[in-house]
């Protein structure tokens, strides 16, 4: 199983120095992404996605900082890599992103063409016509017409312009493509066409993919594993299934009875009351315990470790031996409001 | 395929020009501006051959009689000075001096004011306090004794009045652009290039300086007419090089001949050569100033 691990993150935490004090927007975060796996990490705004995958391509601000006990791609360390080092092998040779709001990530003065040839010319020794030939080929893939490659990006629409940004991200054949909100600000129609497109490219290419959305929909129908991240930490993370039918914690509990099910008709929709926490300075205990109808003193003395309920399904909660009781006290709706 | 997409260094640069001529060519005023200046060019160029008289000659009329203070005729068309040499000739080399000190030290302050509003704008922190505090000791600096200063110490020598106003001239184009470049360099493709791994002096002259070019222009045809006018000042007040003649040279004769109240048209030529210029440059700054800042444009 080891051998199919493609990257290996090990407690990965990321502090952003403010004036109010340090901000742990991520913590302790550990996580492997297999070969040729969708890997979804799913979590309110604010919950400390962005910065997980800011952290991983170091492109931290510069108030940032992140430490980890070691984060290696196909079994090599890429943590300790200098930064020249990092930026010549493994950014978008072997990682590659699809930014948030790629509608916005293509430069407004140069062809959408131009664009993509740099990003291969820049880490490669292809020549103009080489290079220009390979985005042709990407083009083709993402289901965009050759001859767009002289539009500007305002000539484009909005999913034209993500598929763009979509055939830059594959340029160069990486290992991993780490999308970020792909389809957040996209119609549902757009949406569906860019999912499918990227399911048919998974078909092709042999490429792992980690999606980040808030979108519980997207992520359930695209991914092989979730991870449910909250207040910079991972909850809990299992296979997509086995999380959708058999979840463990509370806040999984939460986020299933806010989502509608298509199982399920008229079934009244029940949110998580509270708002994420602020994450400033080290709190006691369990970061989801204020908003949590199952706490107990224990939840707010303790900080949860991490429990393996089976080999791929792993969670942070105190109370995870007593489940089927949460589970079935979740579903009702005076349990979250009273 | 490849049609419309043109290849090579030379129609890029051909395709780039077309572009700037179009800019300035939709703007009614800026046309003009284009125009007026594409002829000084022309003068300044060919002033040699186009000055009728050697300008530092004495003249006679044709019927040998001494051309002191003549007010415009054929024979000198815009009139003499009290030591009988000819202004329109004066007029013609000065303009080769005045677009030279123009070209030169607007050329220079732009690349220095862009380079400078560019990198502090974009690494920010410590780099970006230091280069925005010069400028603000520049803020400081009045510009007539710092080139009294400099001439006291170096002489009247035009490359010392080119670097006093390169010196004042940049601060402001520094300033403009180092705003617009934070608010660049904050845009979500300057992260997208980031995180394909280009390197800071990639980002900055192939990211953000193109997404800075009409602001860059712009300010490139303010700093020419003011150098034009600084360097007028300069001259009138005597603080010019005194080999060569400027439009605020030859009023800084006028001033010491003593006939100021008399030679009208003494005054007159240089003042509206120097108006006319400045003015032109302007509205070409203000043709870029429209793609700058679209919501100039009216209806």
């Amino acid at each position: 199983m080891t051998e199919n691990v493609l990257l290996s993150v090990l407690n990965l935490s990321v502090g952003y120095s403010t004036q109010q004090g340090v901000v742990n927007a991520v913590s302790d975060v550990s996580f492997d992404v297999q070969k040729n796996e969708v890997f979804g990490i799913a979590g309110e705004s604010g919950c400390g996605k962005s910065t997980l995958i800011r952290a991983l391509l170091r492109l931290l601000s510069n108030n940032g900082a992140s430490t980890a006990a070691a984060i290696t791609y196909e079994g090599q360390d890429i943590q300790n890599l200098s930064d020249n080092a990092f930026r010549d092998t493994i950014l978008w040779k072997r990682i590659s992103l699809v930014p948030q709001s790629a509608m916005n990530s293509l430069n407004p003065v140069y062809r959408v063409g131009d664009q993509v040839i740099e990003a291969i010319r820049a880490h490669s020794r292809a020549s103009r016509s080489e290079a220009r030939e390979r985005v042709e080929f990407l083009f083709d893939i993402v289901g965009l017409q050759p001859e767009l490659m002289k539009n500007y990006p305002h000539e484009f629409s909005g999913g034209m312009r993500q598929r763009a940004m979509i055939a830059m991200s594959l340029a160069l054949d990486p290992g991993l493509i780490i999308m970020d909100e792909p389809t957040t600000g996209l119609d549902v129609l757009v949406q569906e066409r860019i999912l499918r497109r990227v399911r048919e490219i998974r078909a092709e290419i042999s490429s792992s993919i980690i999606l980040i959305t808030h979108d519980i929909a997207v992520i359930a129908e695209m991914s092989d594993r979730i991870a449910v991240m909250y207040g910079g930490k991972i909850m809990e993370s299992a296979a997509a299934i086995d999380l959708f039918e058999s979840p463990y914690h509370p806040y999984t509990l939460g986020l299933k009875n806010a989502f509608p099910s298509i199982k399920a008709v008229n079934n009244e929709l029940i949110s998580i009351p509270g708002s994420p926490p602020a994450l400033l300075g080290d709190e006691p205990g369990c970061l989801f315990q204020p908003r949590c109808p199952f706490s107990d003193s224990a939840c707010v003395q303790v900080v949860p470790d991490r429990h393996y309920v089976s080999e791929l399904h792993q969670v942070s909660c105190h109370r995870h031996a007593d489940v089927l009781e949460l589970r079935e006290r979740a579903a009702q709706k005076s349990t979250w409001h009273y | 395929m490849s049609e419309g997409y043109e290849r090579g260094a030379f129609s890029r640069v051909k395709r780039s020009l077309l572009e700037h001529y179009r800019i300035i060519h939709s703007h009614p005023l800026g046309r003009i501006g284009f125009w007026v200046v594409t002829v000084f060019v022309i003068v300044a160029v060919f002033a040699p051959w186009l000055a009728p008289h050697d300008p530092w000659v004495m003249q006679y009329d044709s019927e040998g009689n001494f051309a002191s203070l003549r007010t415009p005729s054929w024979a000198y068309p815009v009139g003499t000075t009290h030591l009988g040499y000819d202004l329109f000739s004066q007029l013609i080399l000065a303009t080769r001096t005045t677009l030279l000190i123009g070209a030169v030290s607007g050329f220079i302050s732009i690349l220095i004011g862009a380079n400078v509003g560019l990198v502090a704008g974009y690494y920010g922190g410590k780099i970006d306090e230091v280069l925005m505090r010069l400028t603000d000791i520049l803020y400081g600096m009045p510009f007539l004794p710092f080139i009294i200063i400099l001439i006291a110490l170096f002489g009247r020598k035009l490359e010392f009045v080119i670097l006093a106003i390169i010196l004042i001239i940049w601060r402001t184009s520094a300033r403009v652009i180092r705003a617009q470049t934070i608010a660049i360099k904050q845009r979500q493709f300057i992260t997208a290039a980031k995180a394909r791994g280009c390197s800071n002096l990639r980002i900055i002259y192939r990211h953000i300086l193109p997404n800075v070019l009409p602001l860059l222009l712009l300010y490139a045809a303010f700093n020419i007419a003011w150098s034009i006018i600084t360097e007028a000042s300069a001259s009138f007040l005597g603080f010019g090089d005194g080999n060569t003649i400027s439009w605020g040279g030859m009023l800084y004769e006028l001033w010491l001949s003593g006939k100021t109240r008399v030679a009208w048209w003494w005054f007159a030529a240089p003042s509206l050569c120097i108006v006319t210029l400045v003015t032109s440059l302007v509205f070409v700054s203000r043709a870029y100033e429209e793609v700058a800042n679209p919501r100039l444009r009216k209806r």
